[in-house]
């Protein structure tokens, strides 16, 4: 078990100092620092300084190196854009993101796991073959198009929820809220619904499988055997046995959420840390972008290897994969 | 699934007979959703590529565009005027015009990036399969870290990146180049993983130690000897990747990392339709949403049925 925990995160480690250089050569040698921070009427021997300062002079692996530990201190230095720190506009639109995806996530599991069961215990019939159908025209639906199709029919149309921004926050401690305040609930219900559109067909995709699956064992047939009533079957015996992937596939699937965030929070102007990023893609503020690269990466990697060494404690038949 | 094995005739069949009497044609014929999808697939290649011919003007040729016909609504409503079938933009553009013309450059680079990410991903996997030891390390070590990270963000990261190191004469000729490269980036990651596993079972199977006896060169072994076992998972992988670039190349261009206004592609024409959204102009952003759903969801169920077809599991 030791080995593998070690070789598990001696990878994940691997990777983020991976991510990390990328993010340092993107950061280094995209655009001159230099340039970006100096007035126009600096003088040769100001930028020079500045430079000396800035330690760019220095050799490359040891630039590198200051790099990472700066990173790892969550120091990503100055915005270019308005010379604010760049991990504290991070930490102002981190609150956002997350609510957009922990709402998301709980949509995908509310609506995708009755879903999943459904379609498997009606199996054959009209609604469920349709229903199963339609799932791959969720995943083939673009994320920005559900968003923009959302906006359509439920706030141009019908005038029923707004069709963008965050609405009122409230603020609890550095943390901003928006689940507190009526116009804040209402402005995140289309960004979430069209966040988890696609997580909703996974997990009812997967739920579905499982369920056919379990549904043949012998313990379901000893079960209806016993009398147990059809809808405890389906709820309570049947589905426990299903969830453990749904848990897996959940905790995998948040670090795409926070990416995929990204066009969600464009399409609805919503004050995310993906916004934050396009701004900075739109006015090439190199280190927001790679400050936003090293952090969402890191969020990934982590959930990627806590789910790999849980799987590992339950199953230890993985542990010498 | 209950599959029949087709009677086979005595007589060696022709190439066009072979392919009518292979079990995959005879799942196809049972798969009413795989023919409507082909049927509808072939349908917006085929109208997409004739785009010049069909199309009422030529939306990207300024000269023919007229603001008087700006704003035009779909013909069934009022207002609406031949010949603009789905109405017109702001700019007076006839937007099935653009909408064909947007299909051409999103199924380009679609294609594109499915062939390049193909080559790419079949020649690492060979190499790493049949050289193993460091060259599989190091190959398959990249694909790892490459695979670590969602492929949209990669995608998004390289095509915003490129195009600021573009000089600025080239950012609208390579604005595609780009794009099939911010694809491709993490997607041959895909077919090498298969290619790799497949070769290592082949590499020690008599034919290939026939081969090497009468010293066909290595790289002959590995394209015209294991590569053609290894293109069924291959297939499958590969039109379901055509329909994901379609729609990774549509976000960028959505996101404005994409296909530049000057060329669009579908993604583009909804970034542009998407600014009119709260002003009434919802044919501006529709339609291209439509016709890009179309072609990705004509695309996924084939791939769907393809990989049930080919799965020797649910014979």
């Amino acid at each position: 078990m030791l080995a593998f925990l070690i070789k598990r995160i001696g990878n994940a480690v691997l990777v983020m100092l991976t991510v990390a250089f990328l993010a340092f050569l993107i950061f280094r040698f995209l655009g001159d620092p230099v340039e970006m921070m100096v007035n126009e009427s600096a003088t040769q021997v100001e930028r020079d300084e500045l430079r000396a300062r800035l330690g760019l002079n220095d050799g490359f692996l040891v630039q590198y190196a200051r790099f990472v530990t700066n990173a790892a201190q969550g120091e990503f230095g100055l915005s270019w854009r308005n010379q604010q720190s760049v991990i504290g506009l991070i930490a102002e639109r981190f609150p956002a993101t997350f609510e957009l995806v922990l709402i998301a996530t709980f949509l995908s599991l509310a609506i995708g796991i009755p879903l999943g069961v459904f379609t498997a215990i009606g199996r054959g019939r009209w609604w469920a073959e349709g229903l199963q159908f339609s799932s791959i025209v969720g995943v083939s639906l673009p994320s920005f198009l559900v968003g923009i199709l959302l906006i359509l029919i439920f706030s141009v149309t019908l005038g029923w929820l707004p069709g963008y921004g965050r609405g009122d926050v409230v603020r609890v401690g550095w943390w901003s809220t928006g689940l507190l305040t009526p116009s804040g609930r209402a402005a995140v219900v289309l960004p979430a619904l069209s966040l988890s559109l696609f997580q909703i067909t996974l997990v009812m995709r997967l739920v579905r499988a499982e369920m056919l699956e379990t549904l043949r064992t012998d313990f379901i047939k000893f079960a209806r055997a016993r009398g147990v009533r059809r809808r405890a079957l389906w709820f309570r015996h049947a589905l426990k046995n299903c969830l453990m992937p749904v848990v897996t596939l959940t905790a995998m699937q948040v670090g795409n959420l926070i990416a995929f965030a990204l066009v969600t929070e464009t399409v609805f102007q919503w004050p995310g840390m993906g916004m934050l990023f396009m701004q900075a893609v739109t006015f090439v503020d190199i280190p927001v972008m790679a400050a936003y690269l090293c952090i969402v990466s890191f969020i990934f990697v982590t959930l990627n290897t806590l789910v790999d060494i849980a799987y590992a404690v339950i199953d230890p038949r993985l542990r010498n994969a | 699934m209950t599959a029949i094995e087709p009677v086979k005739s005595s007589a060696p069949p022709s190439r066009l007979s072979r392919v009518f009497q292979s079990d995959l044609w005879w799942s196809f014929k049972q798969h009413p959703s795989a023919i409507a999808a082909a049927i509808l697939l072939a349908v917006l290649i085929g109208t997409a590529f004739f785009a010049p011919w069909i199309t009422v003007q030529n939306p990207y040729d300024l000269a023919s565009l007229d603001l008087l016909n700006a704003e035009i609504p779909p013909v069934w409503m009022e207002g609406g005027q031949w010949p603009f079938l789905l109405g017109t933009d702001v700019q007076g553009r006839d937007l099935l015009s653009a909408i064909l013309y947007g299909s051409r450059a999103s199924i380009v680079i679609g294609a594109a990036s499915v062939a390049v990410s193909l080559i790419v991903g079949s020649v690492v996997g060979l190499v790493a399969g049949y050289y193993g030891k460091w060259a599989d390390g190091l190959l398959m070590r990249a694909g790892d870290v490459l695979l670590s990270m969602p492929t949209m963000l990669i995608a998004i990261l390289v095509s915003a990146l490129a195009r600021q190191m573009l000089p600025p004469y080239l950012r609208e000729v390579g604005a595609s180049g780009v794009i099939v490269f911010a694809i491709s980036l993490s997607a041959w990651v895909q077919y090498a993983r298969t290619v790799r596993a497949q070769t290592m079972v082949e590499r020690n199977k008599e034919y290939v130690q026939a081969a090497r006896l009468i010293r066909v060169s290595k790289w002959r072994i590995m394209l015209k000897h294991i590569l053609p076992n290894t293109t069924t998972p291959l297939l499958v992988t590969a039109t379901l990747n055509f329909g994901l670039g379609i729609l990774i190349e549509a976000t960028l261009s959505f996101l404005g990392v994409g296909m530049p206004p000057e060329q669009p592609s579908l993604g583009t024409l909804i970034r542009i339709g998407n600014q009119y959204l709260f002003s009434g102009l919802w044919w501006i952003v529709l339609f291209p949403g439509l016709q890009l759903c179309l072609l990705v969801v004509s695309i996924n169920v084939l791939g769907d049925w393809l990989r049930d077809a080919l799965n020797p599991k649910l014979r």
